[in-house]
């Protein structure tokens, strides 16, 4: 459509729509003074956002296999960072993040730590690497490096577990939203969700996905900053809250001093609904070994390095330079949201626990919290209990409970802000959820019609025919994903870890060695990848099911000893096979320097 | 040595150097989190708290700035870097 001078115009576009947006919020606002009901409102953010996004996903449709794989190479730096940091941050980070930093404090911030350093290995390790590679898929590189069908096979495998970990817990979280905004079933949300985010990816690919990527972004940075700011600046704690919460941190440290955390009884306890919890561990002080710490941030950040849908966006920068800079951007974009995720947490608990403010409601009595609006609403939606353990008529800090997700989605409401920035907060985990759902579901259909079907089993394959089968797949593993989802086996944040913990199982060493190896090659490769995933499953299978672990390796950093089987495994099998052909060395040569031609052809 | 030799040489010498600074504000402080602690940091917070909400977030986003304009300029000095127009 505006092909070719939609590029140069994308400042203005984007600019435009986040006008249209600002503009959207104000009459909703308006609406609400004049008796909108709660309900109509979430309808309509979710629903006009959703919108937005198909129509986007439309207008980038394509029939050319660069711009279905790789958006034609010519995403800008700034806009592809800002489709990455949306690609990045799913449903975990907007919704659960925050609530995880509330209750479980320093322990749990090792992830803000692993969730972005991660990138610093991707900007000097991979990315450009990768990029001057020239590859369609993360899979193709590695069969293209390593050479034969085996090892793109294992890539793929190992791509799809990981991915697919990751993708039922996004389809589950925008399965959650819809259904709350929309007020229908989570059985029927979840193919509400589905059918959303194959709007936005079916008809352009990777071209649609980049452009309605940054869209979400812009989507949800607004939900997630605006309530921050409004809720520090009505409470008093300061219109920069990042910079001036120092007293609040250092009153909720007095609070629990004062409160002490009292344990609960298993009895006292069993009355609790499932999935809601009170505040046991400190907001600021250590609470976690360095080790506990430093493993989590560590597996991570190198699941960071080896997530394809992450790693496959740095394909769409125009050169190697660009890609560098973009994994800035991105983490300068992700930034935005991760370092205002402990300030809200740290206002969501203050304006909870703090009786000298009006919002509090520890030391208030039982009937009087359970006489509050926003308390009945959120005790209704099964995140919010309160019970007199000790009988003593008043709300003590050890009776109250809440569910993780409450603190991004209620406070707000706790906070006395308007209903349309509820509204809008839906509309940016509806977003957050859907990118990377996008982003994952794109990853494992690219792999499957690229590396499997047409590398593998039909390599005469004509692109009209490719491009049906890439989305034909898209369609069957949305719809794979959104049945496994309705069927809510595991929480969103476990499933987004193992994801990670898989990834770098099998492919980090891989695809680092790749590069910076020159002797790795094929038989080390496969067996780095097959041995990894396996001892990293295996070793999960067995903490799982009651295994004690070993060096304090648990199931949410079981990537930690699958990698390292990874490592050891690739490196022993390369130095007792022989070394890579000269022809694959001259490649790796040559993915080294910038400049040149890429290895694989524009299309390829 | 060949100039793609030396070009390497200093890429992986910038690589070692990026990977350590990420490797202190990543891991190596966190050794100490517990000694930290006490320390009043930037803008009032407690040092160790800051570093987790902020503090190595920001450093990893300079870091990445950085790096990427230190190999920009050794793939120059080579004539390595890509034309323009690409």
């Amino acid at each position: 459509m505006m092909k070719g001078n939609f590029i140069d115009n994308l400042p203005k576009v984007y600019g435009i729509y986040t006008g249209g947006f600002i503009a959207f919020i104000i009459i909703m606002a308006i609406g609400e003074q004049m008796g909108m009901t709660s309900k109509a409102i979430g309808i309509c953010f979710v629903a006009f956002t959703v919108a937005i996004y198909a129509i986007i996903g439309y207008m980038s449709r394509t029939m050319a296999a660069d711009a279905y794989y790789v958006a034609g190479r010519q995403v800008p730096t700034v806009f592809n960072g800002m489709a990455t940091a949306a690609d990045w941050m799913s449903g975990a980070s907007f919704v659960a993040m925050a609530g995880g930093i509330y209750f479980k404090g320093y322990g749990y911030m090792a992830l803000l730590v692993g969730w972005t350093g991660g990138y610093v290995l991707v900007a000097s390790l991979l990315a450009p690497y990768l990029r001057k590679f020239g590859c369609y898929t993360v899979p193709d590189f590695i069969g293209t490096r390593y050479g034969g069908n085996v090892s793109r096979l294992m890539a793929v495998i190992v791509l799809t577990v990981a991915s697919f970990t990751y993708v039922t817990a996004q389809i589950n979280a925008t399965g959650t939203i819809a259904s709350v905004a929309l007020d229908i079933p989570f059985q029927y949300a979840v193919y509400v969700g589905l059918v959303s985010i194959l709007l936005c990816s079916m008809l352009g690919g990777m071209r649609g996905v980049t452009w309605t990527q940054v869209a979400q972004y812009i989507v949800l940075i607004i939900a997630y900053l605006l309530p921050v700011f409004w809720i520090s600046n009505k409470m008093g704690a300061g219109f920069f809250p990042h910079f001036m919460l120092a007293d609040e941190v250092a009153r909720i440290g007095e609070l629990e001093q004062q409160f002490g955390f009292v344990k609960n009884s298993a009895a006292d306890l069993a009355n609790v609904p499932k999935g809601l919890a009170g505040i046991t561990k400190a907001h600021s002080a250590v609470n976690a070994t360095p080790w506990a710490f430093i493993s989590l941030a560590l597996a991570m950040m190198m699941g960071t390095a080896s997530l394809p849908h992450v790693m496959m966006r740095y394909f769409t920068t125009p050169s190697v330079k660009a890609a560098r800079k973009s994994v800035g951007w991105s983490l300068f974009f992700i930034f935005l949201l991760y370092s205002s995720a402990p300030m809200l947490a740290t206002l969501s608990k203050l304006s909870l626990i703090d009786p000298a403010l009006s919002t509090g409601i520890i030391g208030k009595s039982i009937a009087e919290v359970q006489a509050i609006d926003w308390y009945q609403n959120w005790n209704q939606a099964n995140l919010m209990f309160v019970s007199d353990f000790n009988g003593n008529g008043t709300l003590e800090l050890n009776e109250f409970f809440m569910g993780g997700k409450a603190v991004v989605l209620a406070t707000p409401e706790i906070a006395g802000l308007p209903y349309v920035i509820s509204g809008l907060v839906a509309a940016g985990g509806m977003a957050a959820a859907m990118s990377t759902a996008d982003g994952l579901i794109l990853a494992i259909a690219n792999a499957l019609s690229h590396d499997l079907y047409y590398k593998i089993i039909d390599p005469k394959a004509e692109t009209a025919k490719r491009l049906v089968v890439a989305r034909v797949l898209l369609v069957v593993i949305g719809f794979a994903g959104a049945t496994i989802a309705a069927m809510e086996i595991q929480g969103i944040l476990g499933s987004v870890i193992w994801a990670f913990d898989f990834a770098m199982s099998g492919l980090f060493f891989p695809l680092v060695l790749g590069v910076w190896w020159k002797r790795a090659n094929k038989e080390g490769a496969i067996a780095g990848m097959a041995l990894g995933l396996i001892s990293g499953t295996a070793y999960l299978v067995w903490v799982r099911t009651g295994g004690s672990g070993f060096l304090g390796i648990t199931q949410l950093t079981f990537g930690i000893f699958g990698s390292a089987v990874s490592l050891v495994s690739m490196v022993v099998v390369s130095l007792i096979t022989s070394e890579p052909s000269a022809a694959t060395q001259k490649m790796v040569d040559e993915v080294r320097v910038p400049s040149g031609k890429t290895i694989l052809g524009k299309q390829h | 040595m060949s100039k793609q030799a030396q070009h390497w040489e200093k890429t992986r010498g910038l690589l070692m150097m990026t990977l350590a600074i990420w490797f202190v504000f990543s891991i190596g402080i966190f050794l100490f989190g517990a000694e930290m602690e006490s320390v009043t940091g930037p803008f009032g917070y407690p040092l160790t708290y800051w570093f987790t909400c902020q503090g190595s977030l920001g450093i990893f986003v300079i870091l990445i700035f950085w790096f990427a304009n230190r190999q920009e300029k050794i793939d120059e000095e080579f004539g390595f870097s890509e034309r323009e127009d690409d």
